[in-house]
Order: structure tokens, then sequence, then C-alpha cells
């Protein structure tokens, strides 16, 4: 919303700088975007000049030297406009005036004959549209050398708000100086609705015109009047100059006319050539189906049986609320107007305007919902401007069709609720005087107020606590808002643990050299069939957005992997050595459930269950070098093994162990790829991902693994530990080697191991696998480091060697032997 | 010669030699020259016993002096020279230690918007808030309806906000599809625009007080570009109970913006609108780079206030009476609780606090940037 600042300090002037009047708005009252500018940057050096006469250049066919009197006798003034004349009061520009484009004004030569300043069109100052010849002003009494800027807003502040959607009547100038003098108490002018115009016409509207409302609950209010004798012509320059400074094209003076009054009270209106409206009569009602209209803009729009029409007898006139149709277009010729003010609807407005990609200043009002009130008021102001600046004769009558107008809203103010809901004091007596101004009708009783909403509030304002928000605003909270601290009562804030667990195990990933990555999480349909899921799968059916910006971004992704992929290519494309990324979040699915408890598992608070199943996952790739070589080792390079002692690494921080078994994922290399277990819970899937979709990710090589947290989470004993005496009885340490076909999975030697230890076995872990001829072909021997010890008493040698020989024994049922 | 003389000359003889002695392999050669067993002295000290008997005792005093007298004296000097030695040995053990650590330990980075989360989430676990999580694929119920947002609000419309195709749901969640009739009802489904959802949820589940905030990703339908991203991050903050007030919002947010920005810090409210609190306040903190002068130390314009000295971080406001309305059942009775609620941009914190010029940025996962943030 774009206001002049003359315009709005033509209401209400506090007597404030530019800047000063937008900090109060803001600060009270509504955003400020920002304070722009039209026409030229200082008043300076414009002037009023009269033209004491006009001739001939000597040279140059097409230019006139002029004598004008700019305030200090005749100057010599050569112009090339085809309309001056001697006689003619006009604005002129002195050597030294800043143009609105930026250059400035000096003594030239034109062709032969200098010209001390210059005599200025409207579009050369920005304030009108005509460029074909100098401004004219109707005025004969203004006295040359007058500043130009007592005339008209040769430069112009303009203040642009971005009134928010609940307040529709600062979508209008007179609206926003109500604001400036709730906040500022400088005083109000009189409303312009006020006074209405004298009818001079003849007979009455409804000779002239007929409306009829099919559709009362989509237009509560239609009023029309009728005007005859019309003149278009252009419009005064301070009324262009206007419509300028808030951003709109003058077109004629009528159409100028409905632009301006909805500009100042933000209701807005519509003329209709009388002449092109069959017997006058109108037909309010939803479109047909498919039903066309060209409109304003000259393009033809097709509408809905939700939409509603202003029609004449042969079809659609106009779209109701958004903007006019051609056919009863208001033209050069037109001599008899229509002025339609009417309200509507604002949601059906909204859904009629989204349907058409139409917006336009009108419906941008309508959308917010207007009160019918005010569409009587409209029509008396512009009823006046027709008068005044058409020449039009108002014709007797109003043509009103209306449902009930609904009552002004009555609200009592406890005066105890304001310093208990704002914690700031504002006496009884305050908020009564800032009510006022703002419009409301306040009657006092004791310290409460019982206040009658005006009619441009009221769909804003219906509720007690209402009332808070606008005394305290007024009041203003950044000069009066104390800052305290909620008493406080018996809580505790903290971490879940859950939340606590996810920290510590994203910080394990971290600190095996995983770098954290937030990836997008709505992503491309196609990406399960990249990843070679198939169909079946219900990571194949991603939950999709209905309006999406692009396909790109169009599902919710089921897996991590897919984007972890995304951002891998990205960092080898940018000569990343080193990629090796993690991400902690959420994937969405249709289906599927957790047996865990938790928001990791997808259960959230509230009443109704989430539509969908979304599992807290953490998911990792490496590409490359996991670990550098640095100057005396190897590197290690990302693949299955170092994938799972990061895998590992992270378990054990949460104190979980995790067992990978064989198992396959289409997106994994068949042979290089294990599912993840938890307590015999499959949790997720660890492998080398498939060589066809690295190369679809421009990628060499990659390893990965992604799993759901809260299954780890649920089985952590971590805080739930207990002491264990590792002192009193020493444990034993000794190391074992076995050897096993090559086809038995050194899993299954483990647990053959730790089922013959038995209880006193506390450990056995694999740390060396062997191959060599001695073992003979197809063999391989896998070393082991028990630890055995016993909580109560101190292990003898010969307990130690009776476990030994049933590990043999056990080792032995798996086809194995121990090697001395 | 007397034995007690050959003793004193054996004496002198080996303590000068000790004395000599540069190396541990010839001490060892010293100590058997003189103290072995077939040493001068030990030969001396042995035939005592066939001397007369008047000698005997000056012979045997003597000689086991000179013995006492050379072994420590051996002793001394064999440590001496094992020092020696040590040090030479370790001298030529000498390293470079200016070369890298090695094996190199990989270390990795935190992401900037997850530690920007973890710290807000911390300053308000501070404060006494749990934190809460939802969902991120939302009821209309929750996302706007319970949110007191009226049918036909244009946030509710589709240009802002992404609608779940309900083909694409759980069989049971598929009502008939609304096509693009507006508005949508409170059993469509969408992917939430903002993390407010949980105020309802939250409070469906417990009474008051309570006091909590909520992290999340949330999405809306803006294009990509330097402020906008169809996926972003909240963290909603929600406090009732029977006299919580808008100035315990600006003192709790004034405590946040201490924390986060410097403790110089200070927030401003001006007049905001939200369907889901009145009154509503948008929230500017005092800028961190100028002080809040607009100006720089060398007199110009601070750029990432722009002049003003004051930068928006945050919407804000006390609890609608209508929201209360939703939860009255559970404890909310909108005469008798009030509280305020607040939500800010994770994406917006960040970029403030580490001076990221676009939000993108924070999607791209470019590894150099990522390092930046240990």
């Amino acid at each position: 919303m774009k206001v002049p600042e003359s315009w709005l300090r033509g209401y209400c002037d506090p007597g404030l700088s530019t800047q000063e009047l937008a900090d109060e708005l803001a600060m009270h009252s509504i955003e400020v975007e920002r304070i722009s500018h039209v026409g030229a940057p200082s008043p300076d050096a414009f002037v009023v000049g009269k033209v004491l006469s006009v001739e001939k250049h000597p040279d140059a066919e097409r230019l006139s030297v002029c004598e004008v009197d700019a305030g200090e006798g005749g100057r010599t003034i050569v112009c090339g406009a085809p309309n001056v004349a001697a006689g003619q009061t006009v604005p002129v520009a002195l050597p030294g005036a800043v143009m609105p484009d930026g250059t400035k004004l000096g003594k030239a030569k034109l062709r032969g004959v200098e010209s001390d300043g210059m005599i200025l069109s409207e579009a050369e100052l920005e304030l009108g549209d005509d460029a074909d010849g100098i401004a004219v002003f109707d005025e004969d009494s203004l006295a040359p050398g007058t500043p130009l800027s007592e005339v008209i807003p040769v430069s112009e502040p303009v203040i642009e708000l971005e009134p928010t959607s609940n307040r529709v009547d600062c979508f209008g100038v007179y609206g926003v100086a109500r604001e400036v003098h709730a906040v500022t108490g400088a005083e109000l002018a009189e409303a312009p609705w006020e006074r209405d115009a004298e009818a001079a016409g003849e007979g009455e509207a409804s000779d002239y015109a007929s409306v009829t409302v099919e559709v009362p609950e989509l237009c509560p209010r239609f009023t029309a009047r009728v005007f005859t004798d019309v003149t278009i012509a252009p419009s005064p320059l301070w009324l262009k100059a206007r419509l300028i400074g808030a951003g709109m094209r003058p077109i004629n003076n009528v159409v100028d006319i409905t632009n301006y009054v909805m500009l100042m009270t933000a209701q807005p209106l519509h003329a209709f050539d009388l002449d092109r409206v069959p017997d006058g009569a109108l037909i309010i009602r939803t479109a047909k189906q498919g039903e066309k209209m060209t409109t304003l803009d000259g393009v033809e729009r097709t509408f809905d049986d939700g939409m509603v029409l202003v029609c004449d007898r042969n079809g659609p006139s106009s779209v109701a609320g958004i903007m006019g149709g051609q056919v009863s277009e208001v033209s050069d010729e037109t001599t008899r107007v229509l002025l339609e003010v009417a309200n509507w609807d604002g949601v059906n407005i909204l859904r009629t305007s989204r349907k058409l990609g139409l917006r336009s200043d009108a419906s941008n009002r309508f959308e917010k919902q207007l009160h019918p009130e005010l569409a009587i008021r409209a029509q008396r102001i512009a009823s006046r401007l027709l008068v005044e600046l058409c020449g039009a004769k108002l014709v007797p009558g109003t043509i009103d069709e209306a449902a009930e107008i609904p009552e002004r809203h009555r609200l009592r103010l406890r005066h105890e609720r304001v310093e208990k809901l704002l914690g700031m004091p504002i006496t009884p007596d305050q908020c009564v005087e800032y009510l006022e101004r703002l419009g409301f009708e306040v009657e006092r009783d004791g310290d409460d107020l019982e206040a009658t909403v005006p009619v441009h509030r009221h769909h804003d304002v219906t509720r007690e606590v209402d009332l808070v928000e606008e005394v305290g605003r007024i009041h203003g909270y950044a000069a009066h808002l104390p800052s305290t601290l909620p008493p406080v009562g018996a809580r505790g804030g903290r971490l879940s643990r859950e939340q606590r667990l996810r920290r510590r195990a994203e910080d394990a990933l971290r600190d095996v050299g995983f770098e954290a990555v937030v990836n997008l999480s709505l992503t491309d349909p196609g990406m399960p069939g990249r990843l070679r899921i198939p169909d079946a799968d219900v990571r194949a059916e991603p939950i999709g957005v209905s309006n999406p910006l692009s396909a790109e971004h169009s599902v919710v992704r089921t897996a991590l992997l897919g984007s972890l992929l995304d951002a891998a290519r990205y960092n080898r494309s940018h000569d990343a050595e080193r990629v090796a990324l993690f991400e902690s979040g959420r994937a969405a699915l249709r289906e599927g459930s957790s047996p865990h408890v938790g928001v990791l598992a997808g259960k959230f608070a509230g009443d109704r269950p989430a539509p969908a199943f979304e599992p807290w996952r953490i998911g990792a790739l490496a590409v490359g070098e996991l670990r550098p070589a640095g100057w005396r080792g190897e590197a290690v390079t990302a693949g299955f093994y170092s994938l799972k002692a990061a895998l590992e690494a992270l378990a054990r921080q949460l104190g979980v162990a995790v067992e990978v078994v064989p198992g396959e994922e289409p997106f994994l290399h068949p042979g290089r790829s294990g599912r993840v277990l938890v307590d015999g819970e499959d949790v997720g899937w660890i492998g080398e991902i498939h060589p066809l979709v690295c190369r679809d990710w421009d990628l060499d090589a990659a390893a990965g693994f992604e799993v759901d947290l809260a299954p780890l989470v649920a089985v952590s004993p971590l805080g739930e530990e207990s002491y264990e005496d590792v002192v009193s009885y020493p444990a034993v340490h000794q190391d074992v080697a076995v050897v096993v076909d090559e086809s038995v999975p050194a899993a299954e030697v483990r647990a053959a191991v730790l089922d013959g230890g038995g209880e006193l076995l506390r450990s056995a872990e694999i740390f060396d696998l062997y191959r060599g001829e001695q073992l003979g072909e197809g063999r391989k021997s896998l070393a082991l480091r028990l630890t055995f010890r016993a909580p109560d008493r101190t292990l003898t040698d010969e307990e130690v060697a009776e476990r030994r020989i049933a590990i043999e024994a056990a080792v032995q049922k798996i086809g194995g032997s121990l090697r001395e | 010669m007397a034995a007690t003389e050959r003793i004193e000359e054996i004496r002198a003889e080996a303590t000068e030699a000790i004395g000599s002695a540069s190396t541990t392999v010839e001490l060892e050669e010293l100590r058997v020259r003189y103290l072995g067993r077939k040493a001068d002295l030990t030969q001396i000290l042995r035939g005592i016993a066939e001397l007369p008997p008047d000698e005997r005792g000056a012979v045997g005093k003597a000689g086991n002096q000179a013995r006492q007298e050379l072994e420590s004296l051996l002793e001394s000097r064999s440590a001496e020279l094992d020092a020696s030695e040590l040090g030479t040995r370790l001298a030529a053990d000498a390293i470079d230690v200016t070369l890298p650590g090695s094996p190199p330990v990989a270390v990795g980075a935190q992401n900037p918007l997850i530690r920007t989360q973890r710290e807000i989430e911390d300053i308000f676990i501070g404060l006494g808030y749990r934190v809460l999580e939802g969902p991120e694929v939302e009821l209309d119920y929750y996302n706007f309806t319970a949110l007191n947002h009226p049918p036909g609000h244009p946030a509710r419309m589709a240009q802002d906000t992404f609608y779940v195709d309900p083909s694409t749901l759980r069989s049971d969640l598929r009502i008939p599809a609304n096509g693009d009739e507006l508005p949508p009802g409170p059993e469509d489904v969408v992917m939430r625009t903002h993390t407010s959802p949980m105020q309802v949820r939250a409070m469906e589940s417990e009474g008051p007080p309570i006091f909590v905030v909520v992290p999340g990703r949330c999405y809306r339908s803006d294009p990509f570009d330097a402020t906008h991203s169809p996926i972003f991050h909240q963290v909603e903050g929600l406090a009732v109970g029977e006299d919580i007030t808008l100035a315990d919002l600006k003192g709790t947010l004034d405590e946040f913006a201490r924390a986060i920005f410097g403790p110089e810090r200070e927030t401003r409210f001006r007049p905001g609108f939200f369907p889901f609190t009145e009154p509503s306040v948008e929230v500017d903190v005092s800028c961190f780079r100028c002080g809040g002068s607009g100006r720089l130390s060398d007199g110009s314009r601070d750029p990432l206030c722009k002049g003003v000295g004051w930068i928006e971080i945050l919407g804000a406001g006390m609890v609608d009476p209508n929201v209360f309305g939703f939860v009255a059942a559970n404890g909310y009775d909108p005469e008798k609780v009030q509280g305020f609620a607040f939500g800010m941009g994770i994406e917006r914190i960040a970029m403030l606090k580490y001076g990221v010029p676009d939000l993108r940025k924070f999607f791209e996962n470019d590894v150099r940037v990522l390092e930046q943030f240990r």
C-alpha cells in the first residue's frame, strides 16, 4: 500500500518528519516496507510560471521561444510543446532544478537561442502520463514564482506500508490517516463521505437500471447509482499525481475516480458504460461451468460454477469484485455511467482470484472482507467527484440490493484484563482515548468499558482480547512494555532420554570423521527407481504433494540415501577428496509402524495420530578416502568394513551391540551388503553401493548405512548401567585361533566360541584373519582374544582349561578346530 | 713392600682408573681387575690368615676399607656413565616433531543448522522448557483449523501450503480428493507450514502449566531464493499458565537474544498479525554488528541492519483464546489460562549469527562450508 505523504497529511498531519511518521506507524500500527519517492528529488527551483508571449524559433520549425514570468520578470525559455500559448499558467523548472531522472537543469542553447529554464509536461514531472505537451494549470490566479510544491506534489515521499490481512481498513489512505490520528493524537479531518453530491439528474435511478442479486450469500450488498451527461476527459493534475504516487496509472476521469475512492477508503468501485448494459439490467449470479468473458486486461477468462459474475441479459459483463469486462468498459464515448459499489464474500473472491490467476487491487481488498456499510460511503464520495470533475448529473436514488446489514459488535473490556494479559498498566482513561481515536464508540462502566466496533474494523475486532491488542499497541510496546520472566512453577527443562541419545549418536559419527548434512526432504518421484527399489516396496510409493513447485521436489523422501548420494555427487564434482557424510532426520512412509515408543519411532503427542509413519533415521555415506593416508601410512578407503566400523562406533557410544547378517538391498552390492540387527530386530542396512547406482550418481564407489534410531535407543543401557567390580577378581586373557572352512561366517565362529566359553567367557573379540598353505585349501584361521572372569572369585588355571576344552568341542561342531 | 702399602697403591691406582673410565664396559673391566676373584686386593684379603697375627688387623682393616671405597666409586661412576650414555642414545633418537601426527584421525563437522538448533534448544532448556517434536506430514486440523485459521484464510491457500495428494496416503486417510475446491478442511493432509501444530498436540497431551519448544522442518511453496526455501526449520515456543503476560514474552526473548547474539542485546516489539495469537507482535533484536546505532565504526551505514539498528528475528504473541477453545477439555479454559507463543526460523538465526549470505547454502552441504563449523 503506497501512501503519498501529502495525501496522508491532508487528512492528519502530526507535524513529524516523513521518517518519524513512518516510525510511528511501524511501532504502533503497520509494518513499513520502505519510504520511496516520486517526482523530483527536491522541490527546489520548480515554480509556477506565466507565459507572456510565444514566438516561432528563427531556426527550428518545432520550437517556440517564449517569454515566461517565473517570479522575477520575464525570462526566455525555448519550448518544444505544440500546445504552448501566451497567457497559460504552467509549471517551470529553473536552472539548478534536479529532474526526476536525476539530471540537473542548466542554461542550454537550443539552435542558437539560450533557454533559461524549461516548461514542463506531466510526464517530465512524473505526475501524469501526458508527454505530448506541457502541463497547463486551470487556475489563473496562481502568482508567477509560487513554489510549484504549493500547487502540486513535485517531490513526493511515499510511505510504502504492508498492512496485515486483518487490517483491510489500512488499504485506504483515510484508514492510514485514522491510525496516524490514533497514534499521535493529531487532528483527523472530517470523513470524506460526510457530504453527498446533489442529485441534479432527471428521474430516478430505477428508471435507468435494475439489479437482481441471485446469490445474496456471496453478494451481501450491491449498490448502484446512475450518472448522465458525463464528459470523459483526462483527470486534473492533482488527481493524476495522487494516483501515480499510489502506484496507479491514470486512465480517464471516470475510471480514475473509481480508483481514487478505492485508494482512499479501501472500498473498490466499478463503473459501467450504462449504454453498453442492455436496458441497464444487471444480474448477479454464479457462472455457468465453462462460461467465458474477456476482462479489461484483454484476456479471455473461463469460469466455473463457483465464481460470481455481474451479468447483463446477454451474458457476463464483469467478474464480481475482481475485474470488469470489455463489453461494458467506459470509453471516450461514454456519456452515462452506472456506478457499482458492492460487497462480496471474501473467501469466494479469494478462491476465484486464485483459480483465475487474476489478482487486482479490488480483489486484494475484497478478499479480506469489507463491511457492507462501506459501499454507500464510497458512492457518496465518488458521486461528488463525478459531478465536480466530469460534469456529470447524479440521477436521484440509489439502487441498493442488500441482505441484512450485520449489527455492529458491542464488546466489553474489563479493565483488569488489560494489565493481566499485557503485563503493563494502561489507565481506563487512556483505554477510552485510544479506542475513541480508532473510531470506537466507548461508554465507561466504572473502570470497565463498553465499546462499539466501527464498521471498518467489523471483521477484525470481535472479542475483548482484540480490544486489549488495540489499546496495547497504541499505548506502545517499545516504550512501555516491561521485560519480565514468567513466574517459575514446578517445572524443569531437559531433553528427553531419546533426544539426548540422538545427540550422542550424531556426535559419535562426527567424531569418527563424518560430516553432518541437512538434505532437502522433498525429492524426485523417480528416486526409488534410480535406487532400483521395486514397485511393490513401500519405499517406492512416496507420499506426494498435490501442488509441487517442481517435479524435482514433489514427493517426501522414503529413505535418506538418495539425498546423501546427491550431496556426495555435489561434493565430488566440486573436487572434495574426502566425502563422508551423515544425516539425522525423518523419512516418511505411507504405511508402517514401530514397536517402540517416542518421537524417534514416529509416535507424537496429540489426540490424532500422524497421517504418515515418520521414523527417525541415521544414514551415512562415504566415497573415496574415509581416512587420509598421511605421510607414513595407508589411507582407509570407504568400503563395507570401514563403514561397519563407523556403525559399530556409533552403537558402542550408545552401549548397544549391532549384529550384521548377510542381506540384500536393491541399491547395494549383492555380495557386500547386510542387514543390521539390534537385539534380533532388523533396523536397517549396511553395504557398498551397487555399481549401477554409483554410476547413476557419477561416483566411482561408495558405501553407507541407514538405520532406525528408535530400536538402538530402546535397548541402550545408558543411564541404567550398574557398577561391576573388576579389581578384586582379575580377568584371565587368552588368545585362541580357530580354523574353519571359508564358508563359515566369522559371526558363527564367534558364537560357537562364546557358547563353549559359557558364563565365564566375558568377551571374545576377533582380531586376526589368516589364510595360508599350512591350513589347507579353502580354510581360514580366525584369532580371537578371550577374556574370562568370574564376579565372585579368582579363576583357577583348571577352570580356564576346562572352558577351553568346551570351546574346542563347540568349534568342532561347526567343522572347525583350534590351532595350537 | 708391606701389605698395607700395596693396598694403598692398589687403591690409588684403581681410583684413578675408575675416575678416567669412559664407558660402562670399561668400568666393568676395572671392577673385575680390582675387585674380581683374581684381583690383587682380593688375593691380599684372602691371604690375611697367613700373615703374622699382629699384622692381620691392620691389613684386614685397610683392605676392606679400600674395597668398600672402590665399590662405592664404581657404583657412582657407573651411574654417571649410565646417565651420559642414555643421553647420547636419546640424542640419537631425535625425530622431526614438526611433521604432522600420524596416522591422521579423521574429524567430522557439525552442521551449522543443527548446531544452531541445539543452541536454541539449550537456551530454552535453561529457562525451564522441554523439547517436543511433531510430524512433518500433518493434518490440516493441527496446522490450520485448531490454530484459528478460518476457512479461506490466505495462509491455507494452495499458494503457500503444500497439500498432500490423498491418493498417496494410507487408504483410510484417503478422504475424497478436495481437488482444487477451496477452502480445504481439517481432514486434509498438508506438509506442515510451521512448527505451530505442536502447540495443540502438546496441549492435548498435557494440561497447564506448559513450557515447551518445538524444533523441526517446515514446508512452504516458496521457490528458492536467497531468503526462501520450500523446506526450512523453525523453533516454536509455547508457555501457558495462569498469569503469563506479554511482558514475560519480552523478558524471555530478551534472554534468548542475549544468549544467541551477545549480552548487550535487547528486543523490540512491533504490532503484527497471526491468526493464532492476539495480541501479535513482530520482534526485532538490536543489531549486534553496529550495536543498534545503524552505523559502523567508520561511520558508514551498517549493511546488516540496513542502518536501522534493529533486525527482525521472529513473530510471536499471546495465544489466541480461540486456540485454547480447541483444548478447553484438556484444562485450557480461555478465561483461566493465558500464555505466549513464538516461532523463529533457524536458518534466519544462523544466517545472522554466522554471516551466511544465502539460505540455499544450508542445503548445498558443501563440505568446504561444513568444515567451517565443528
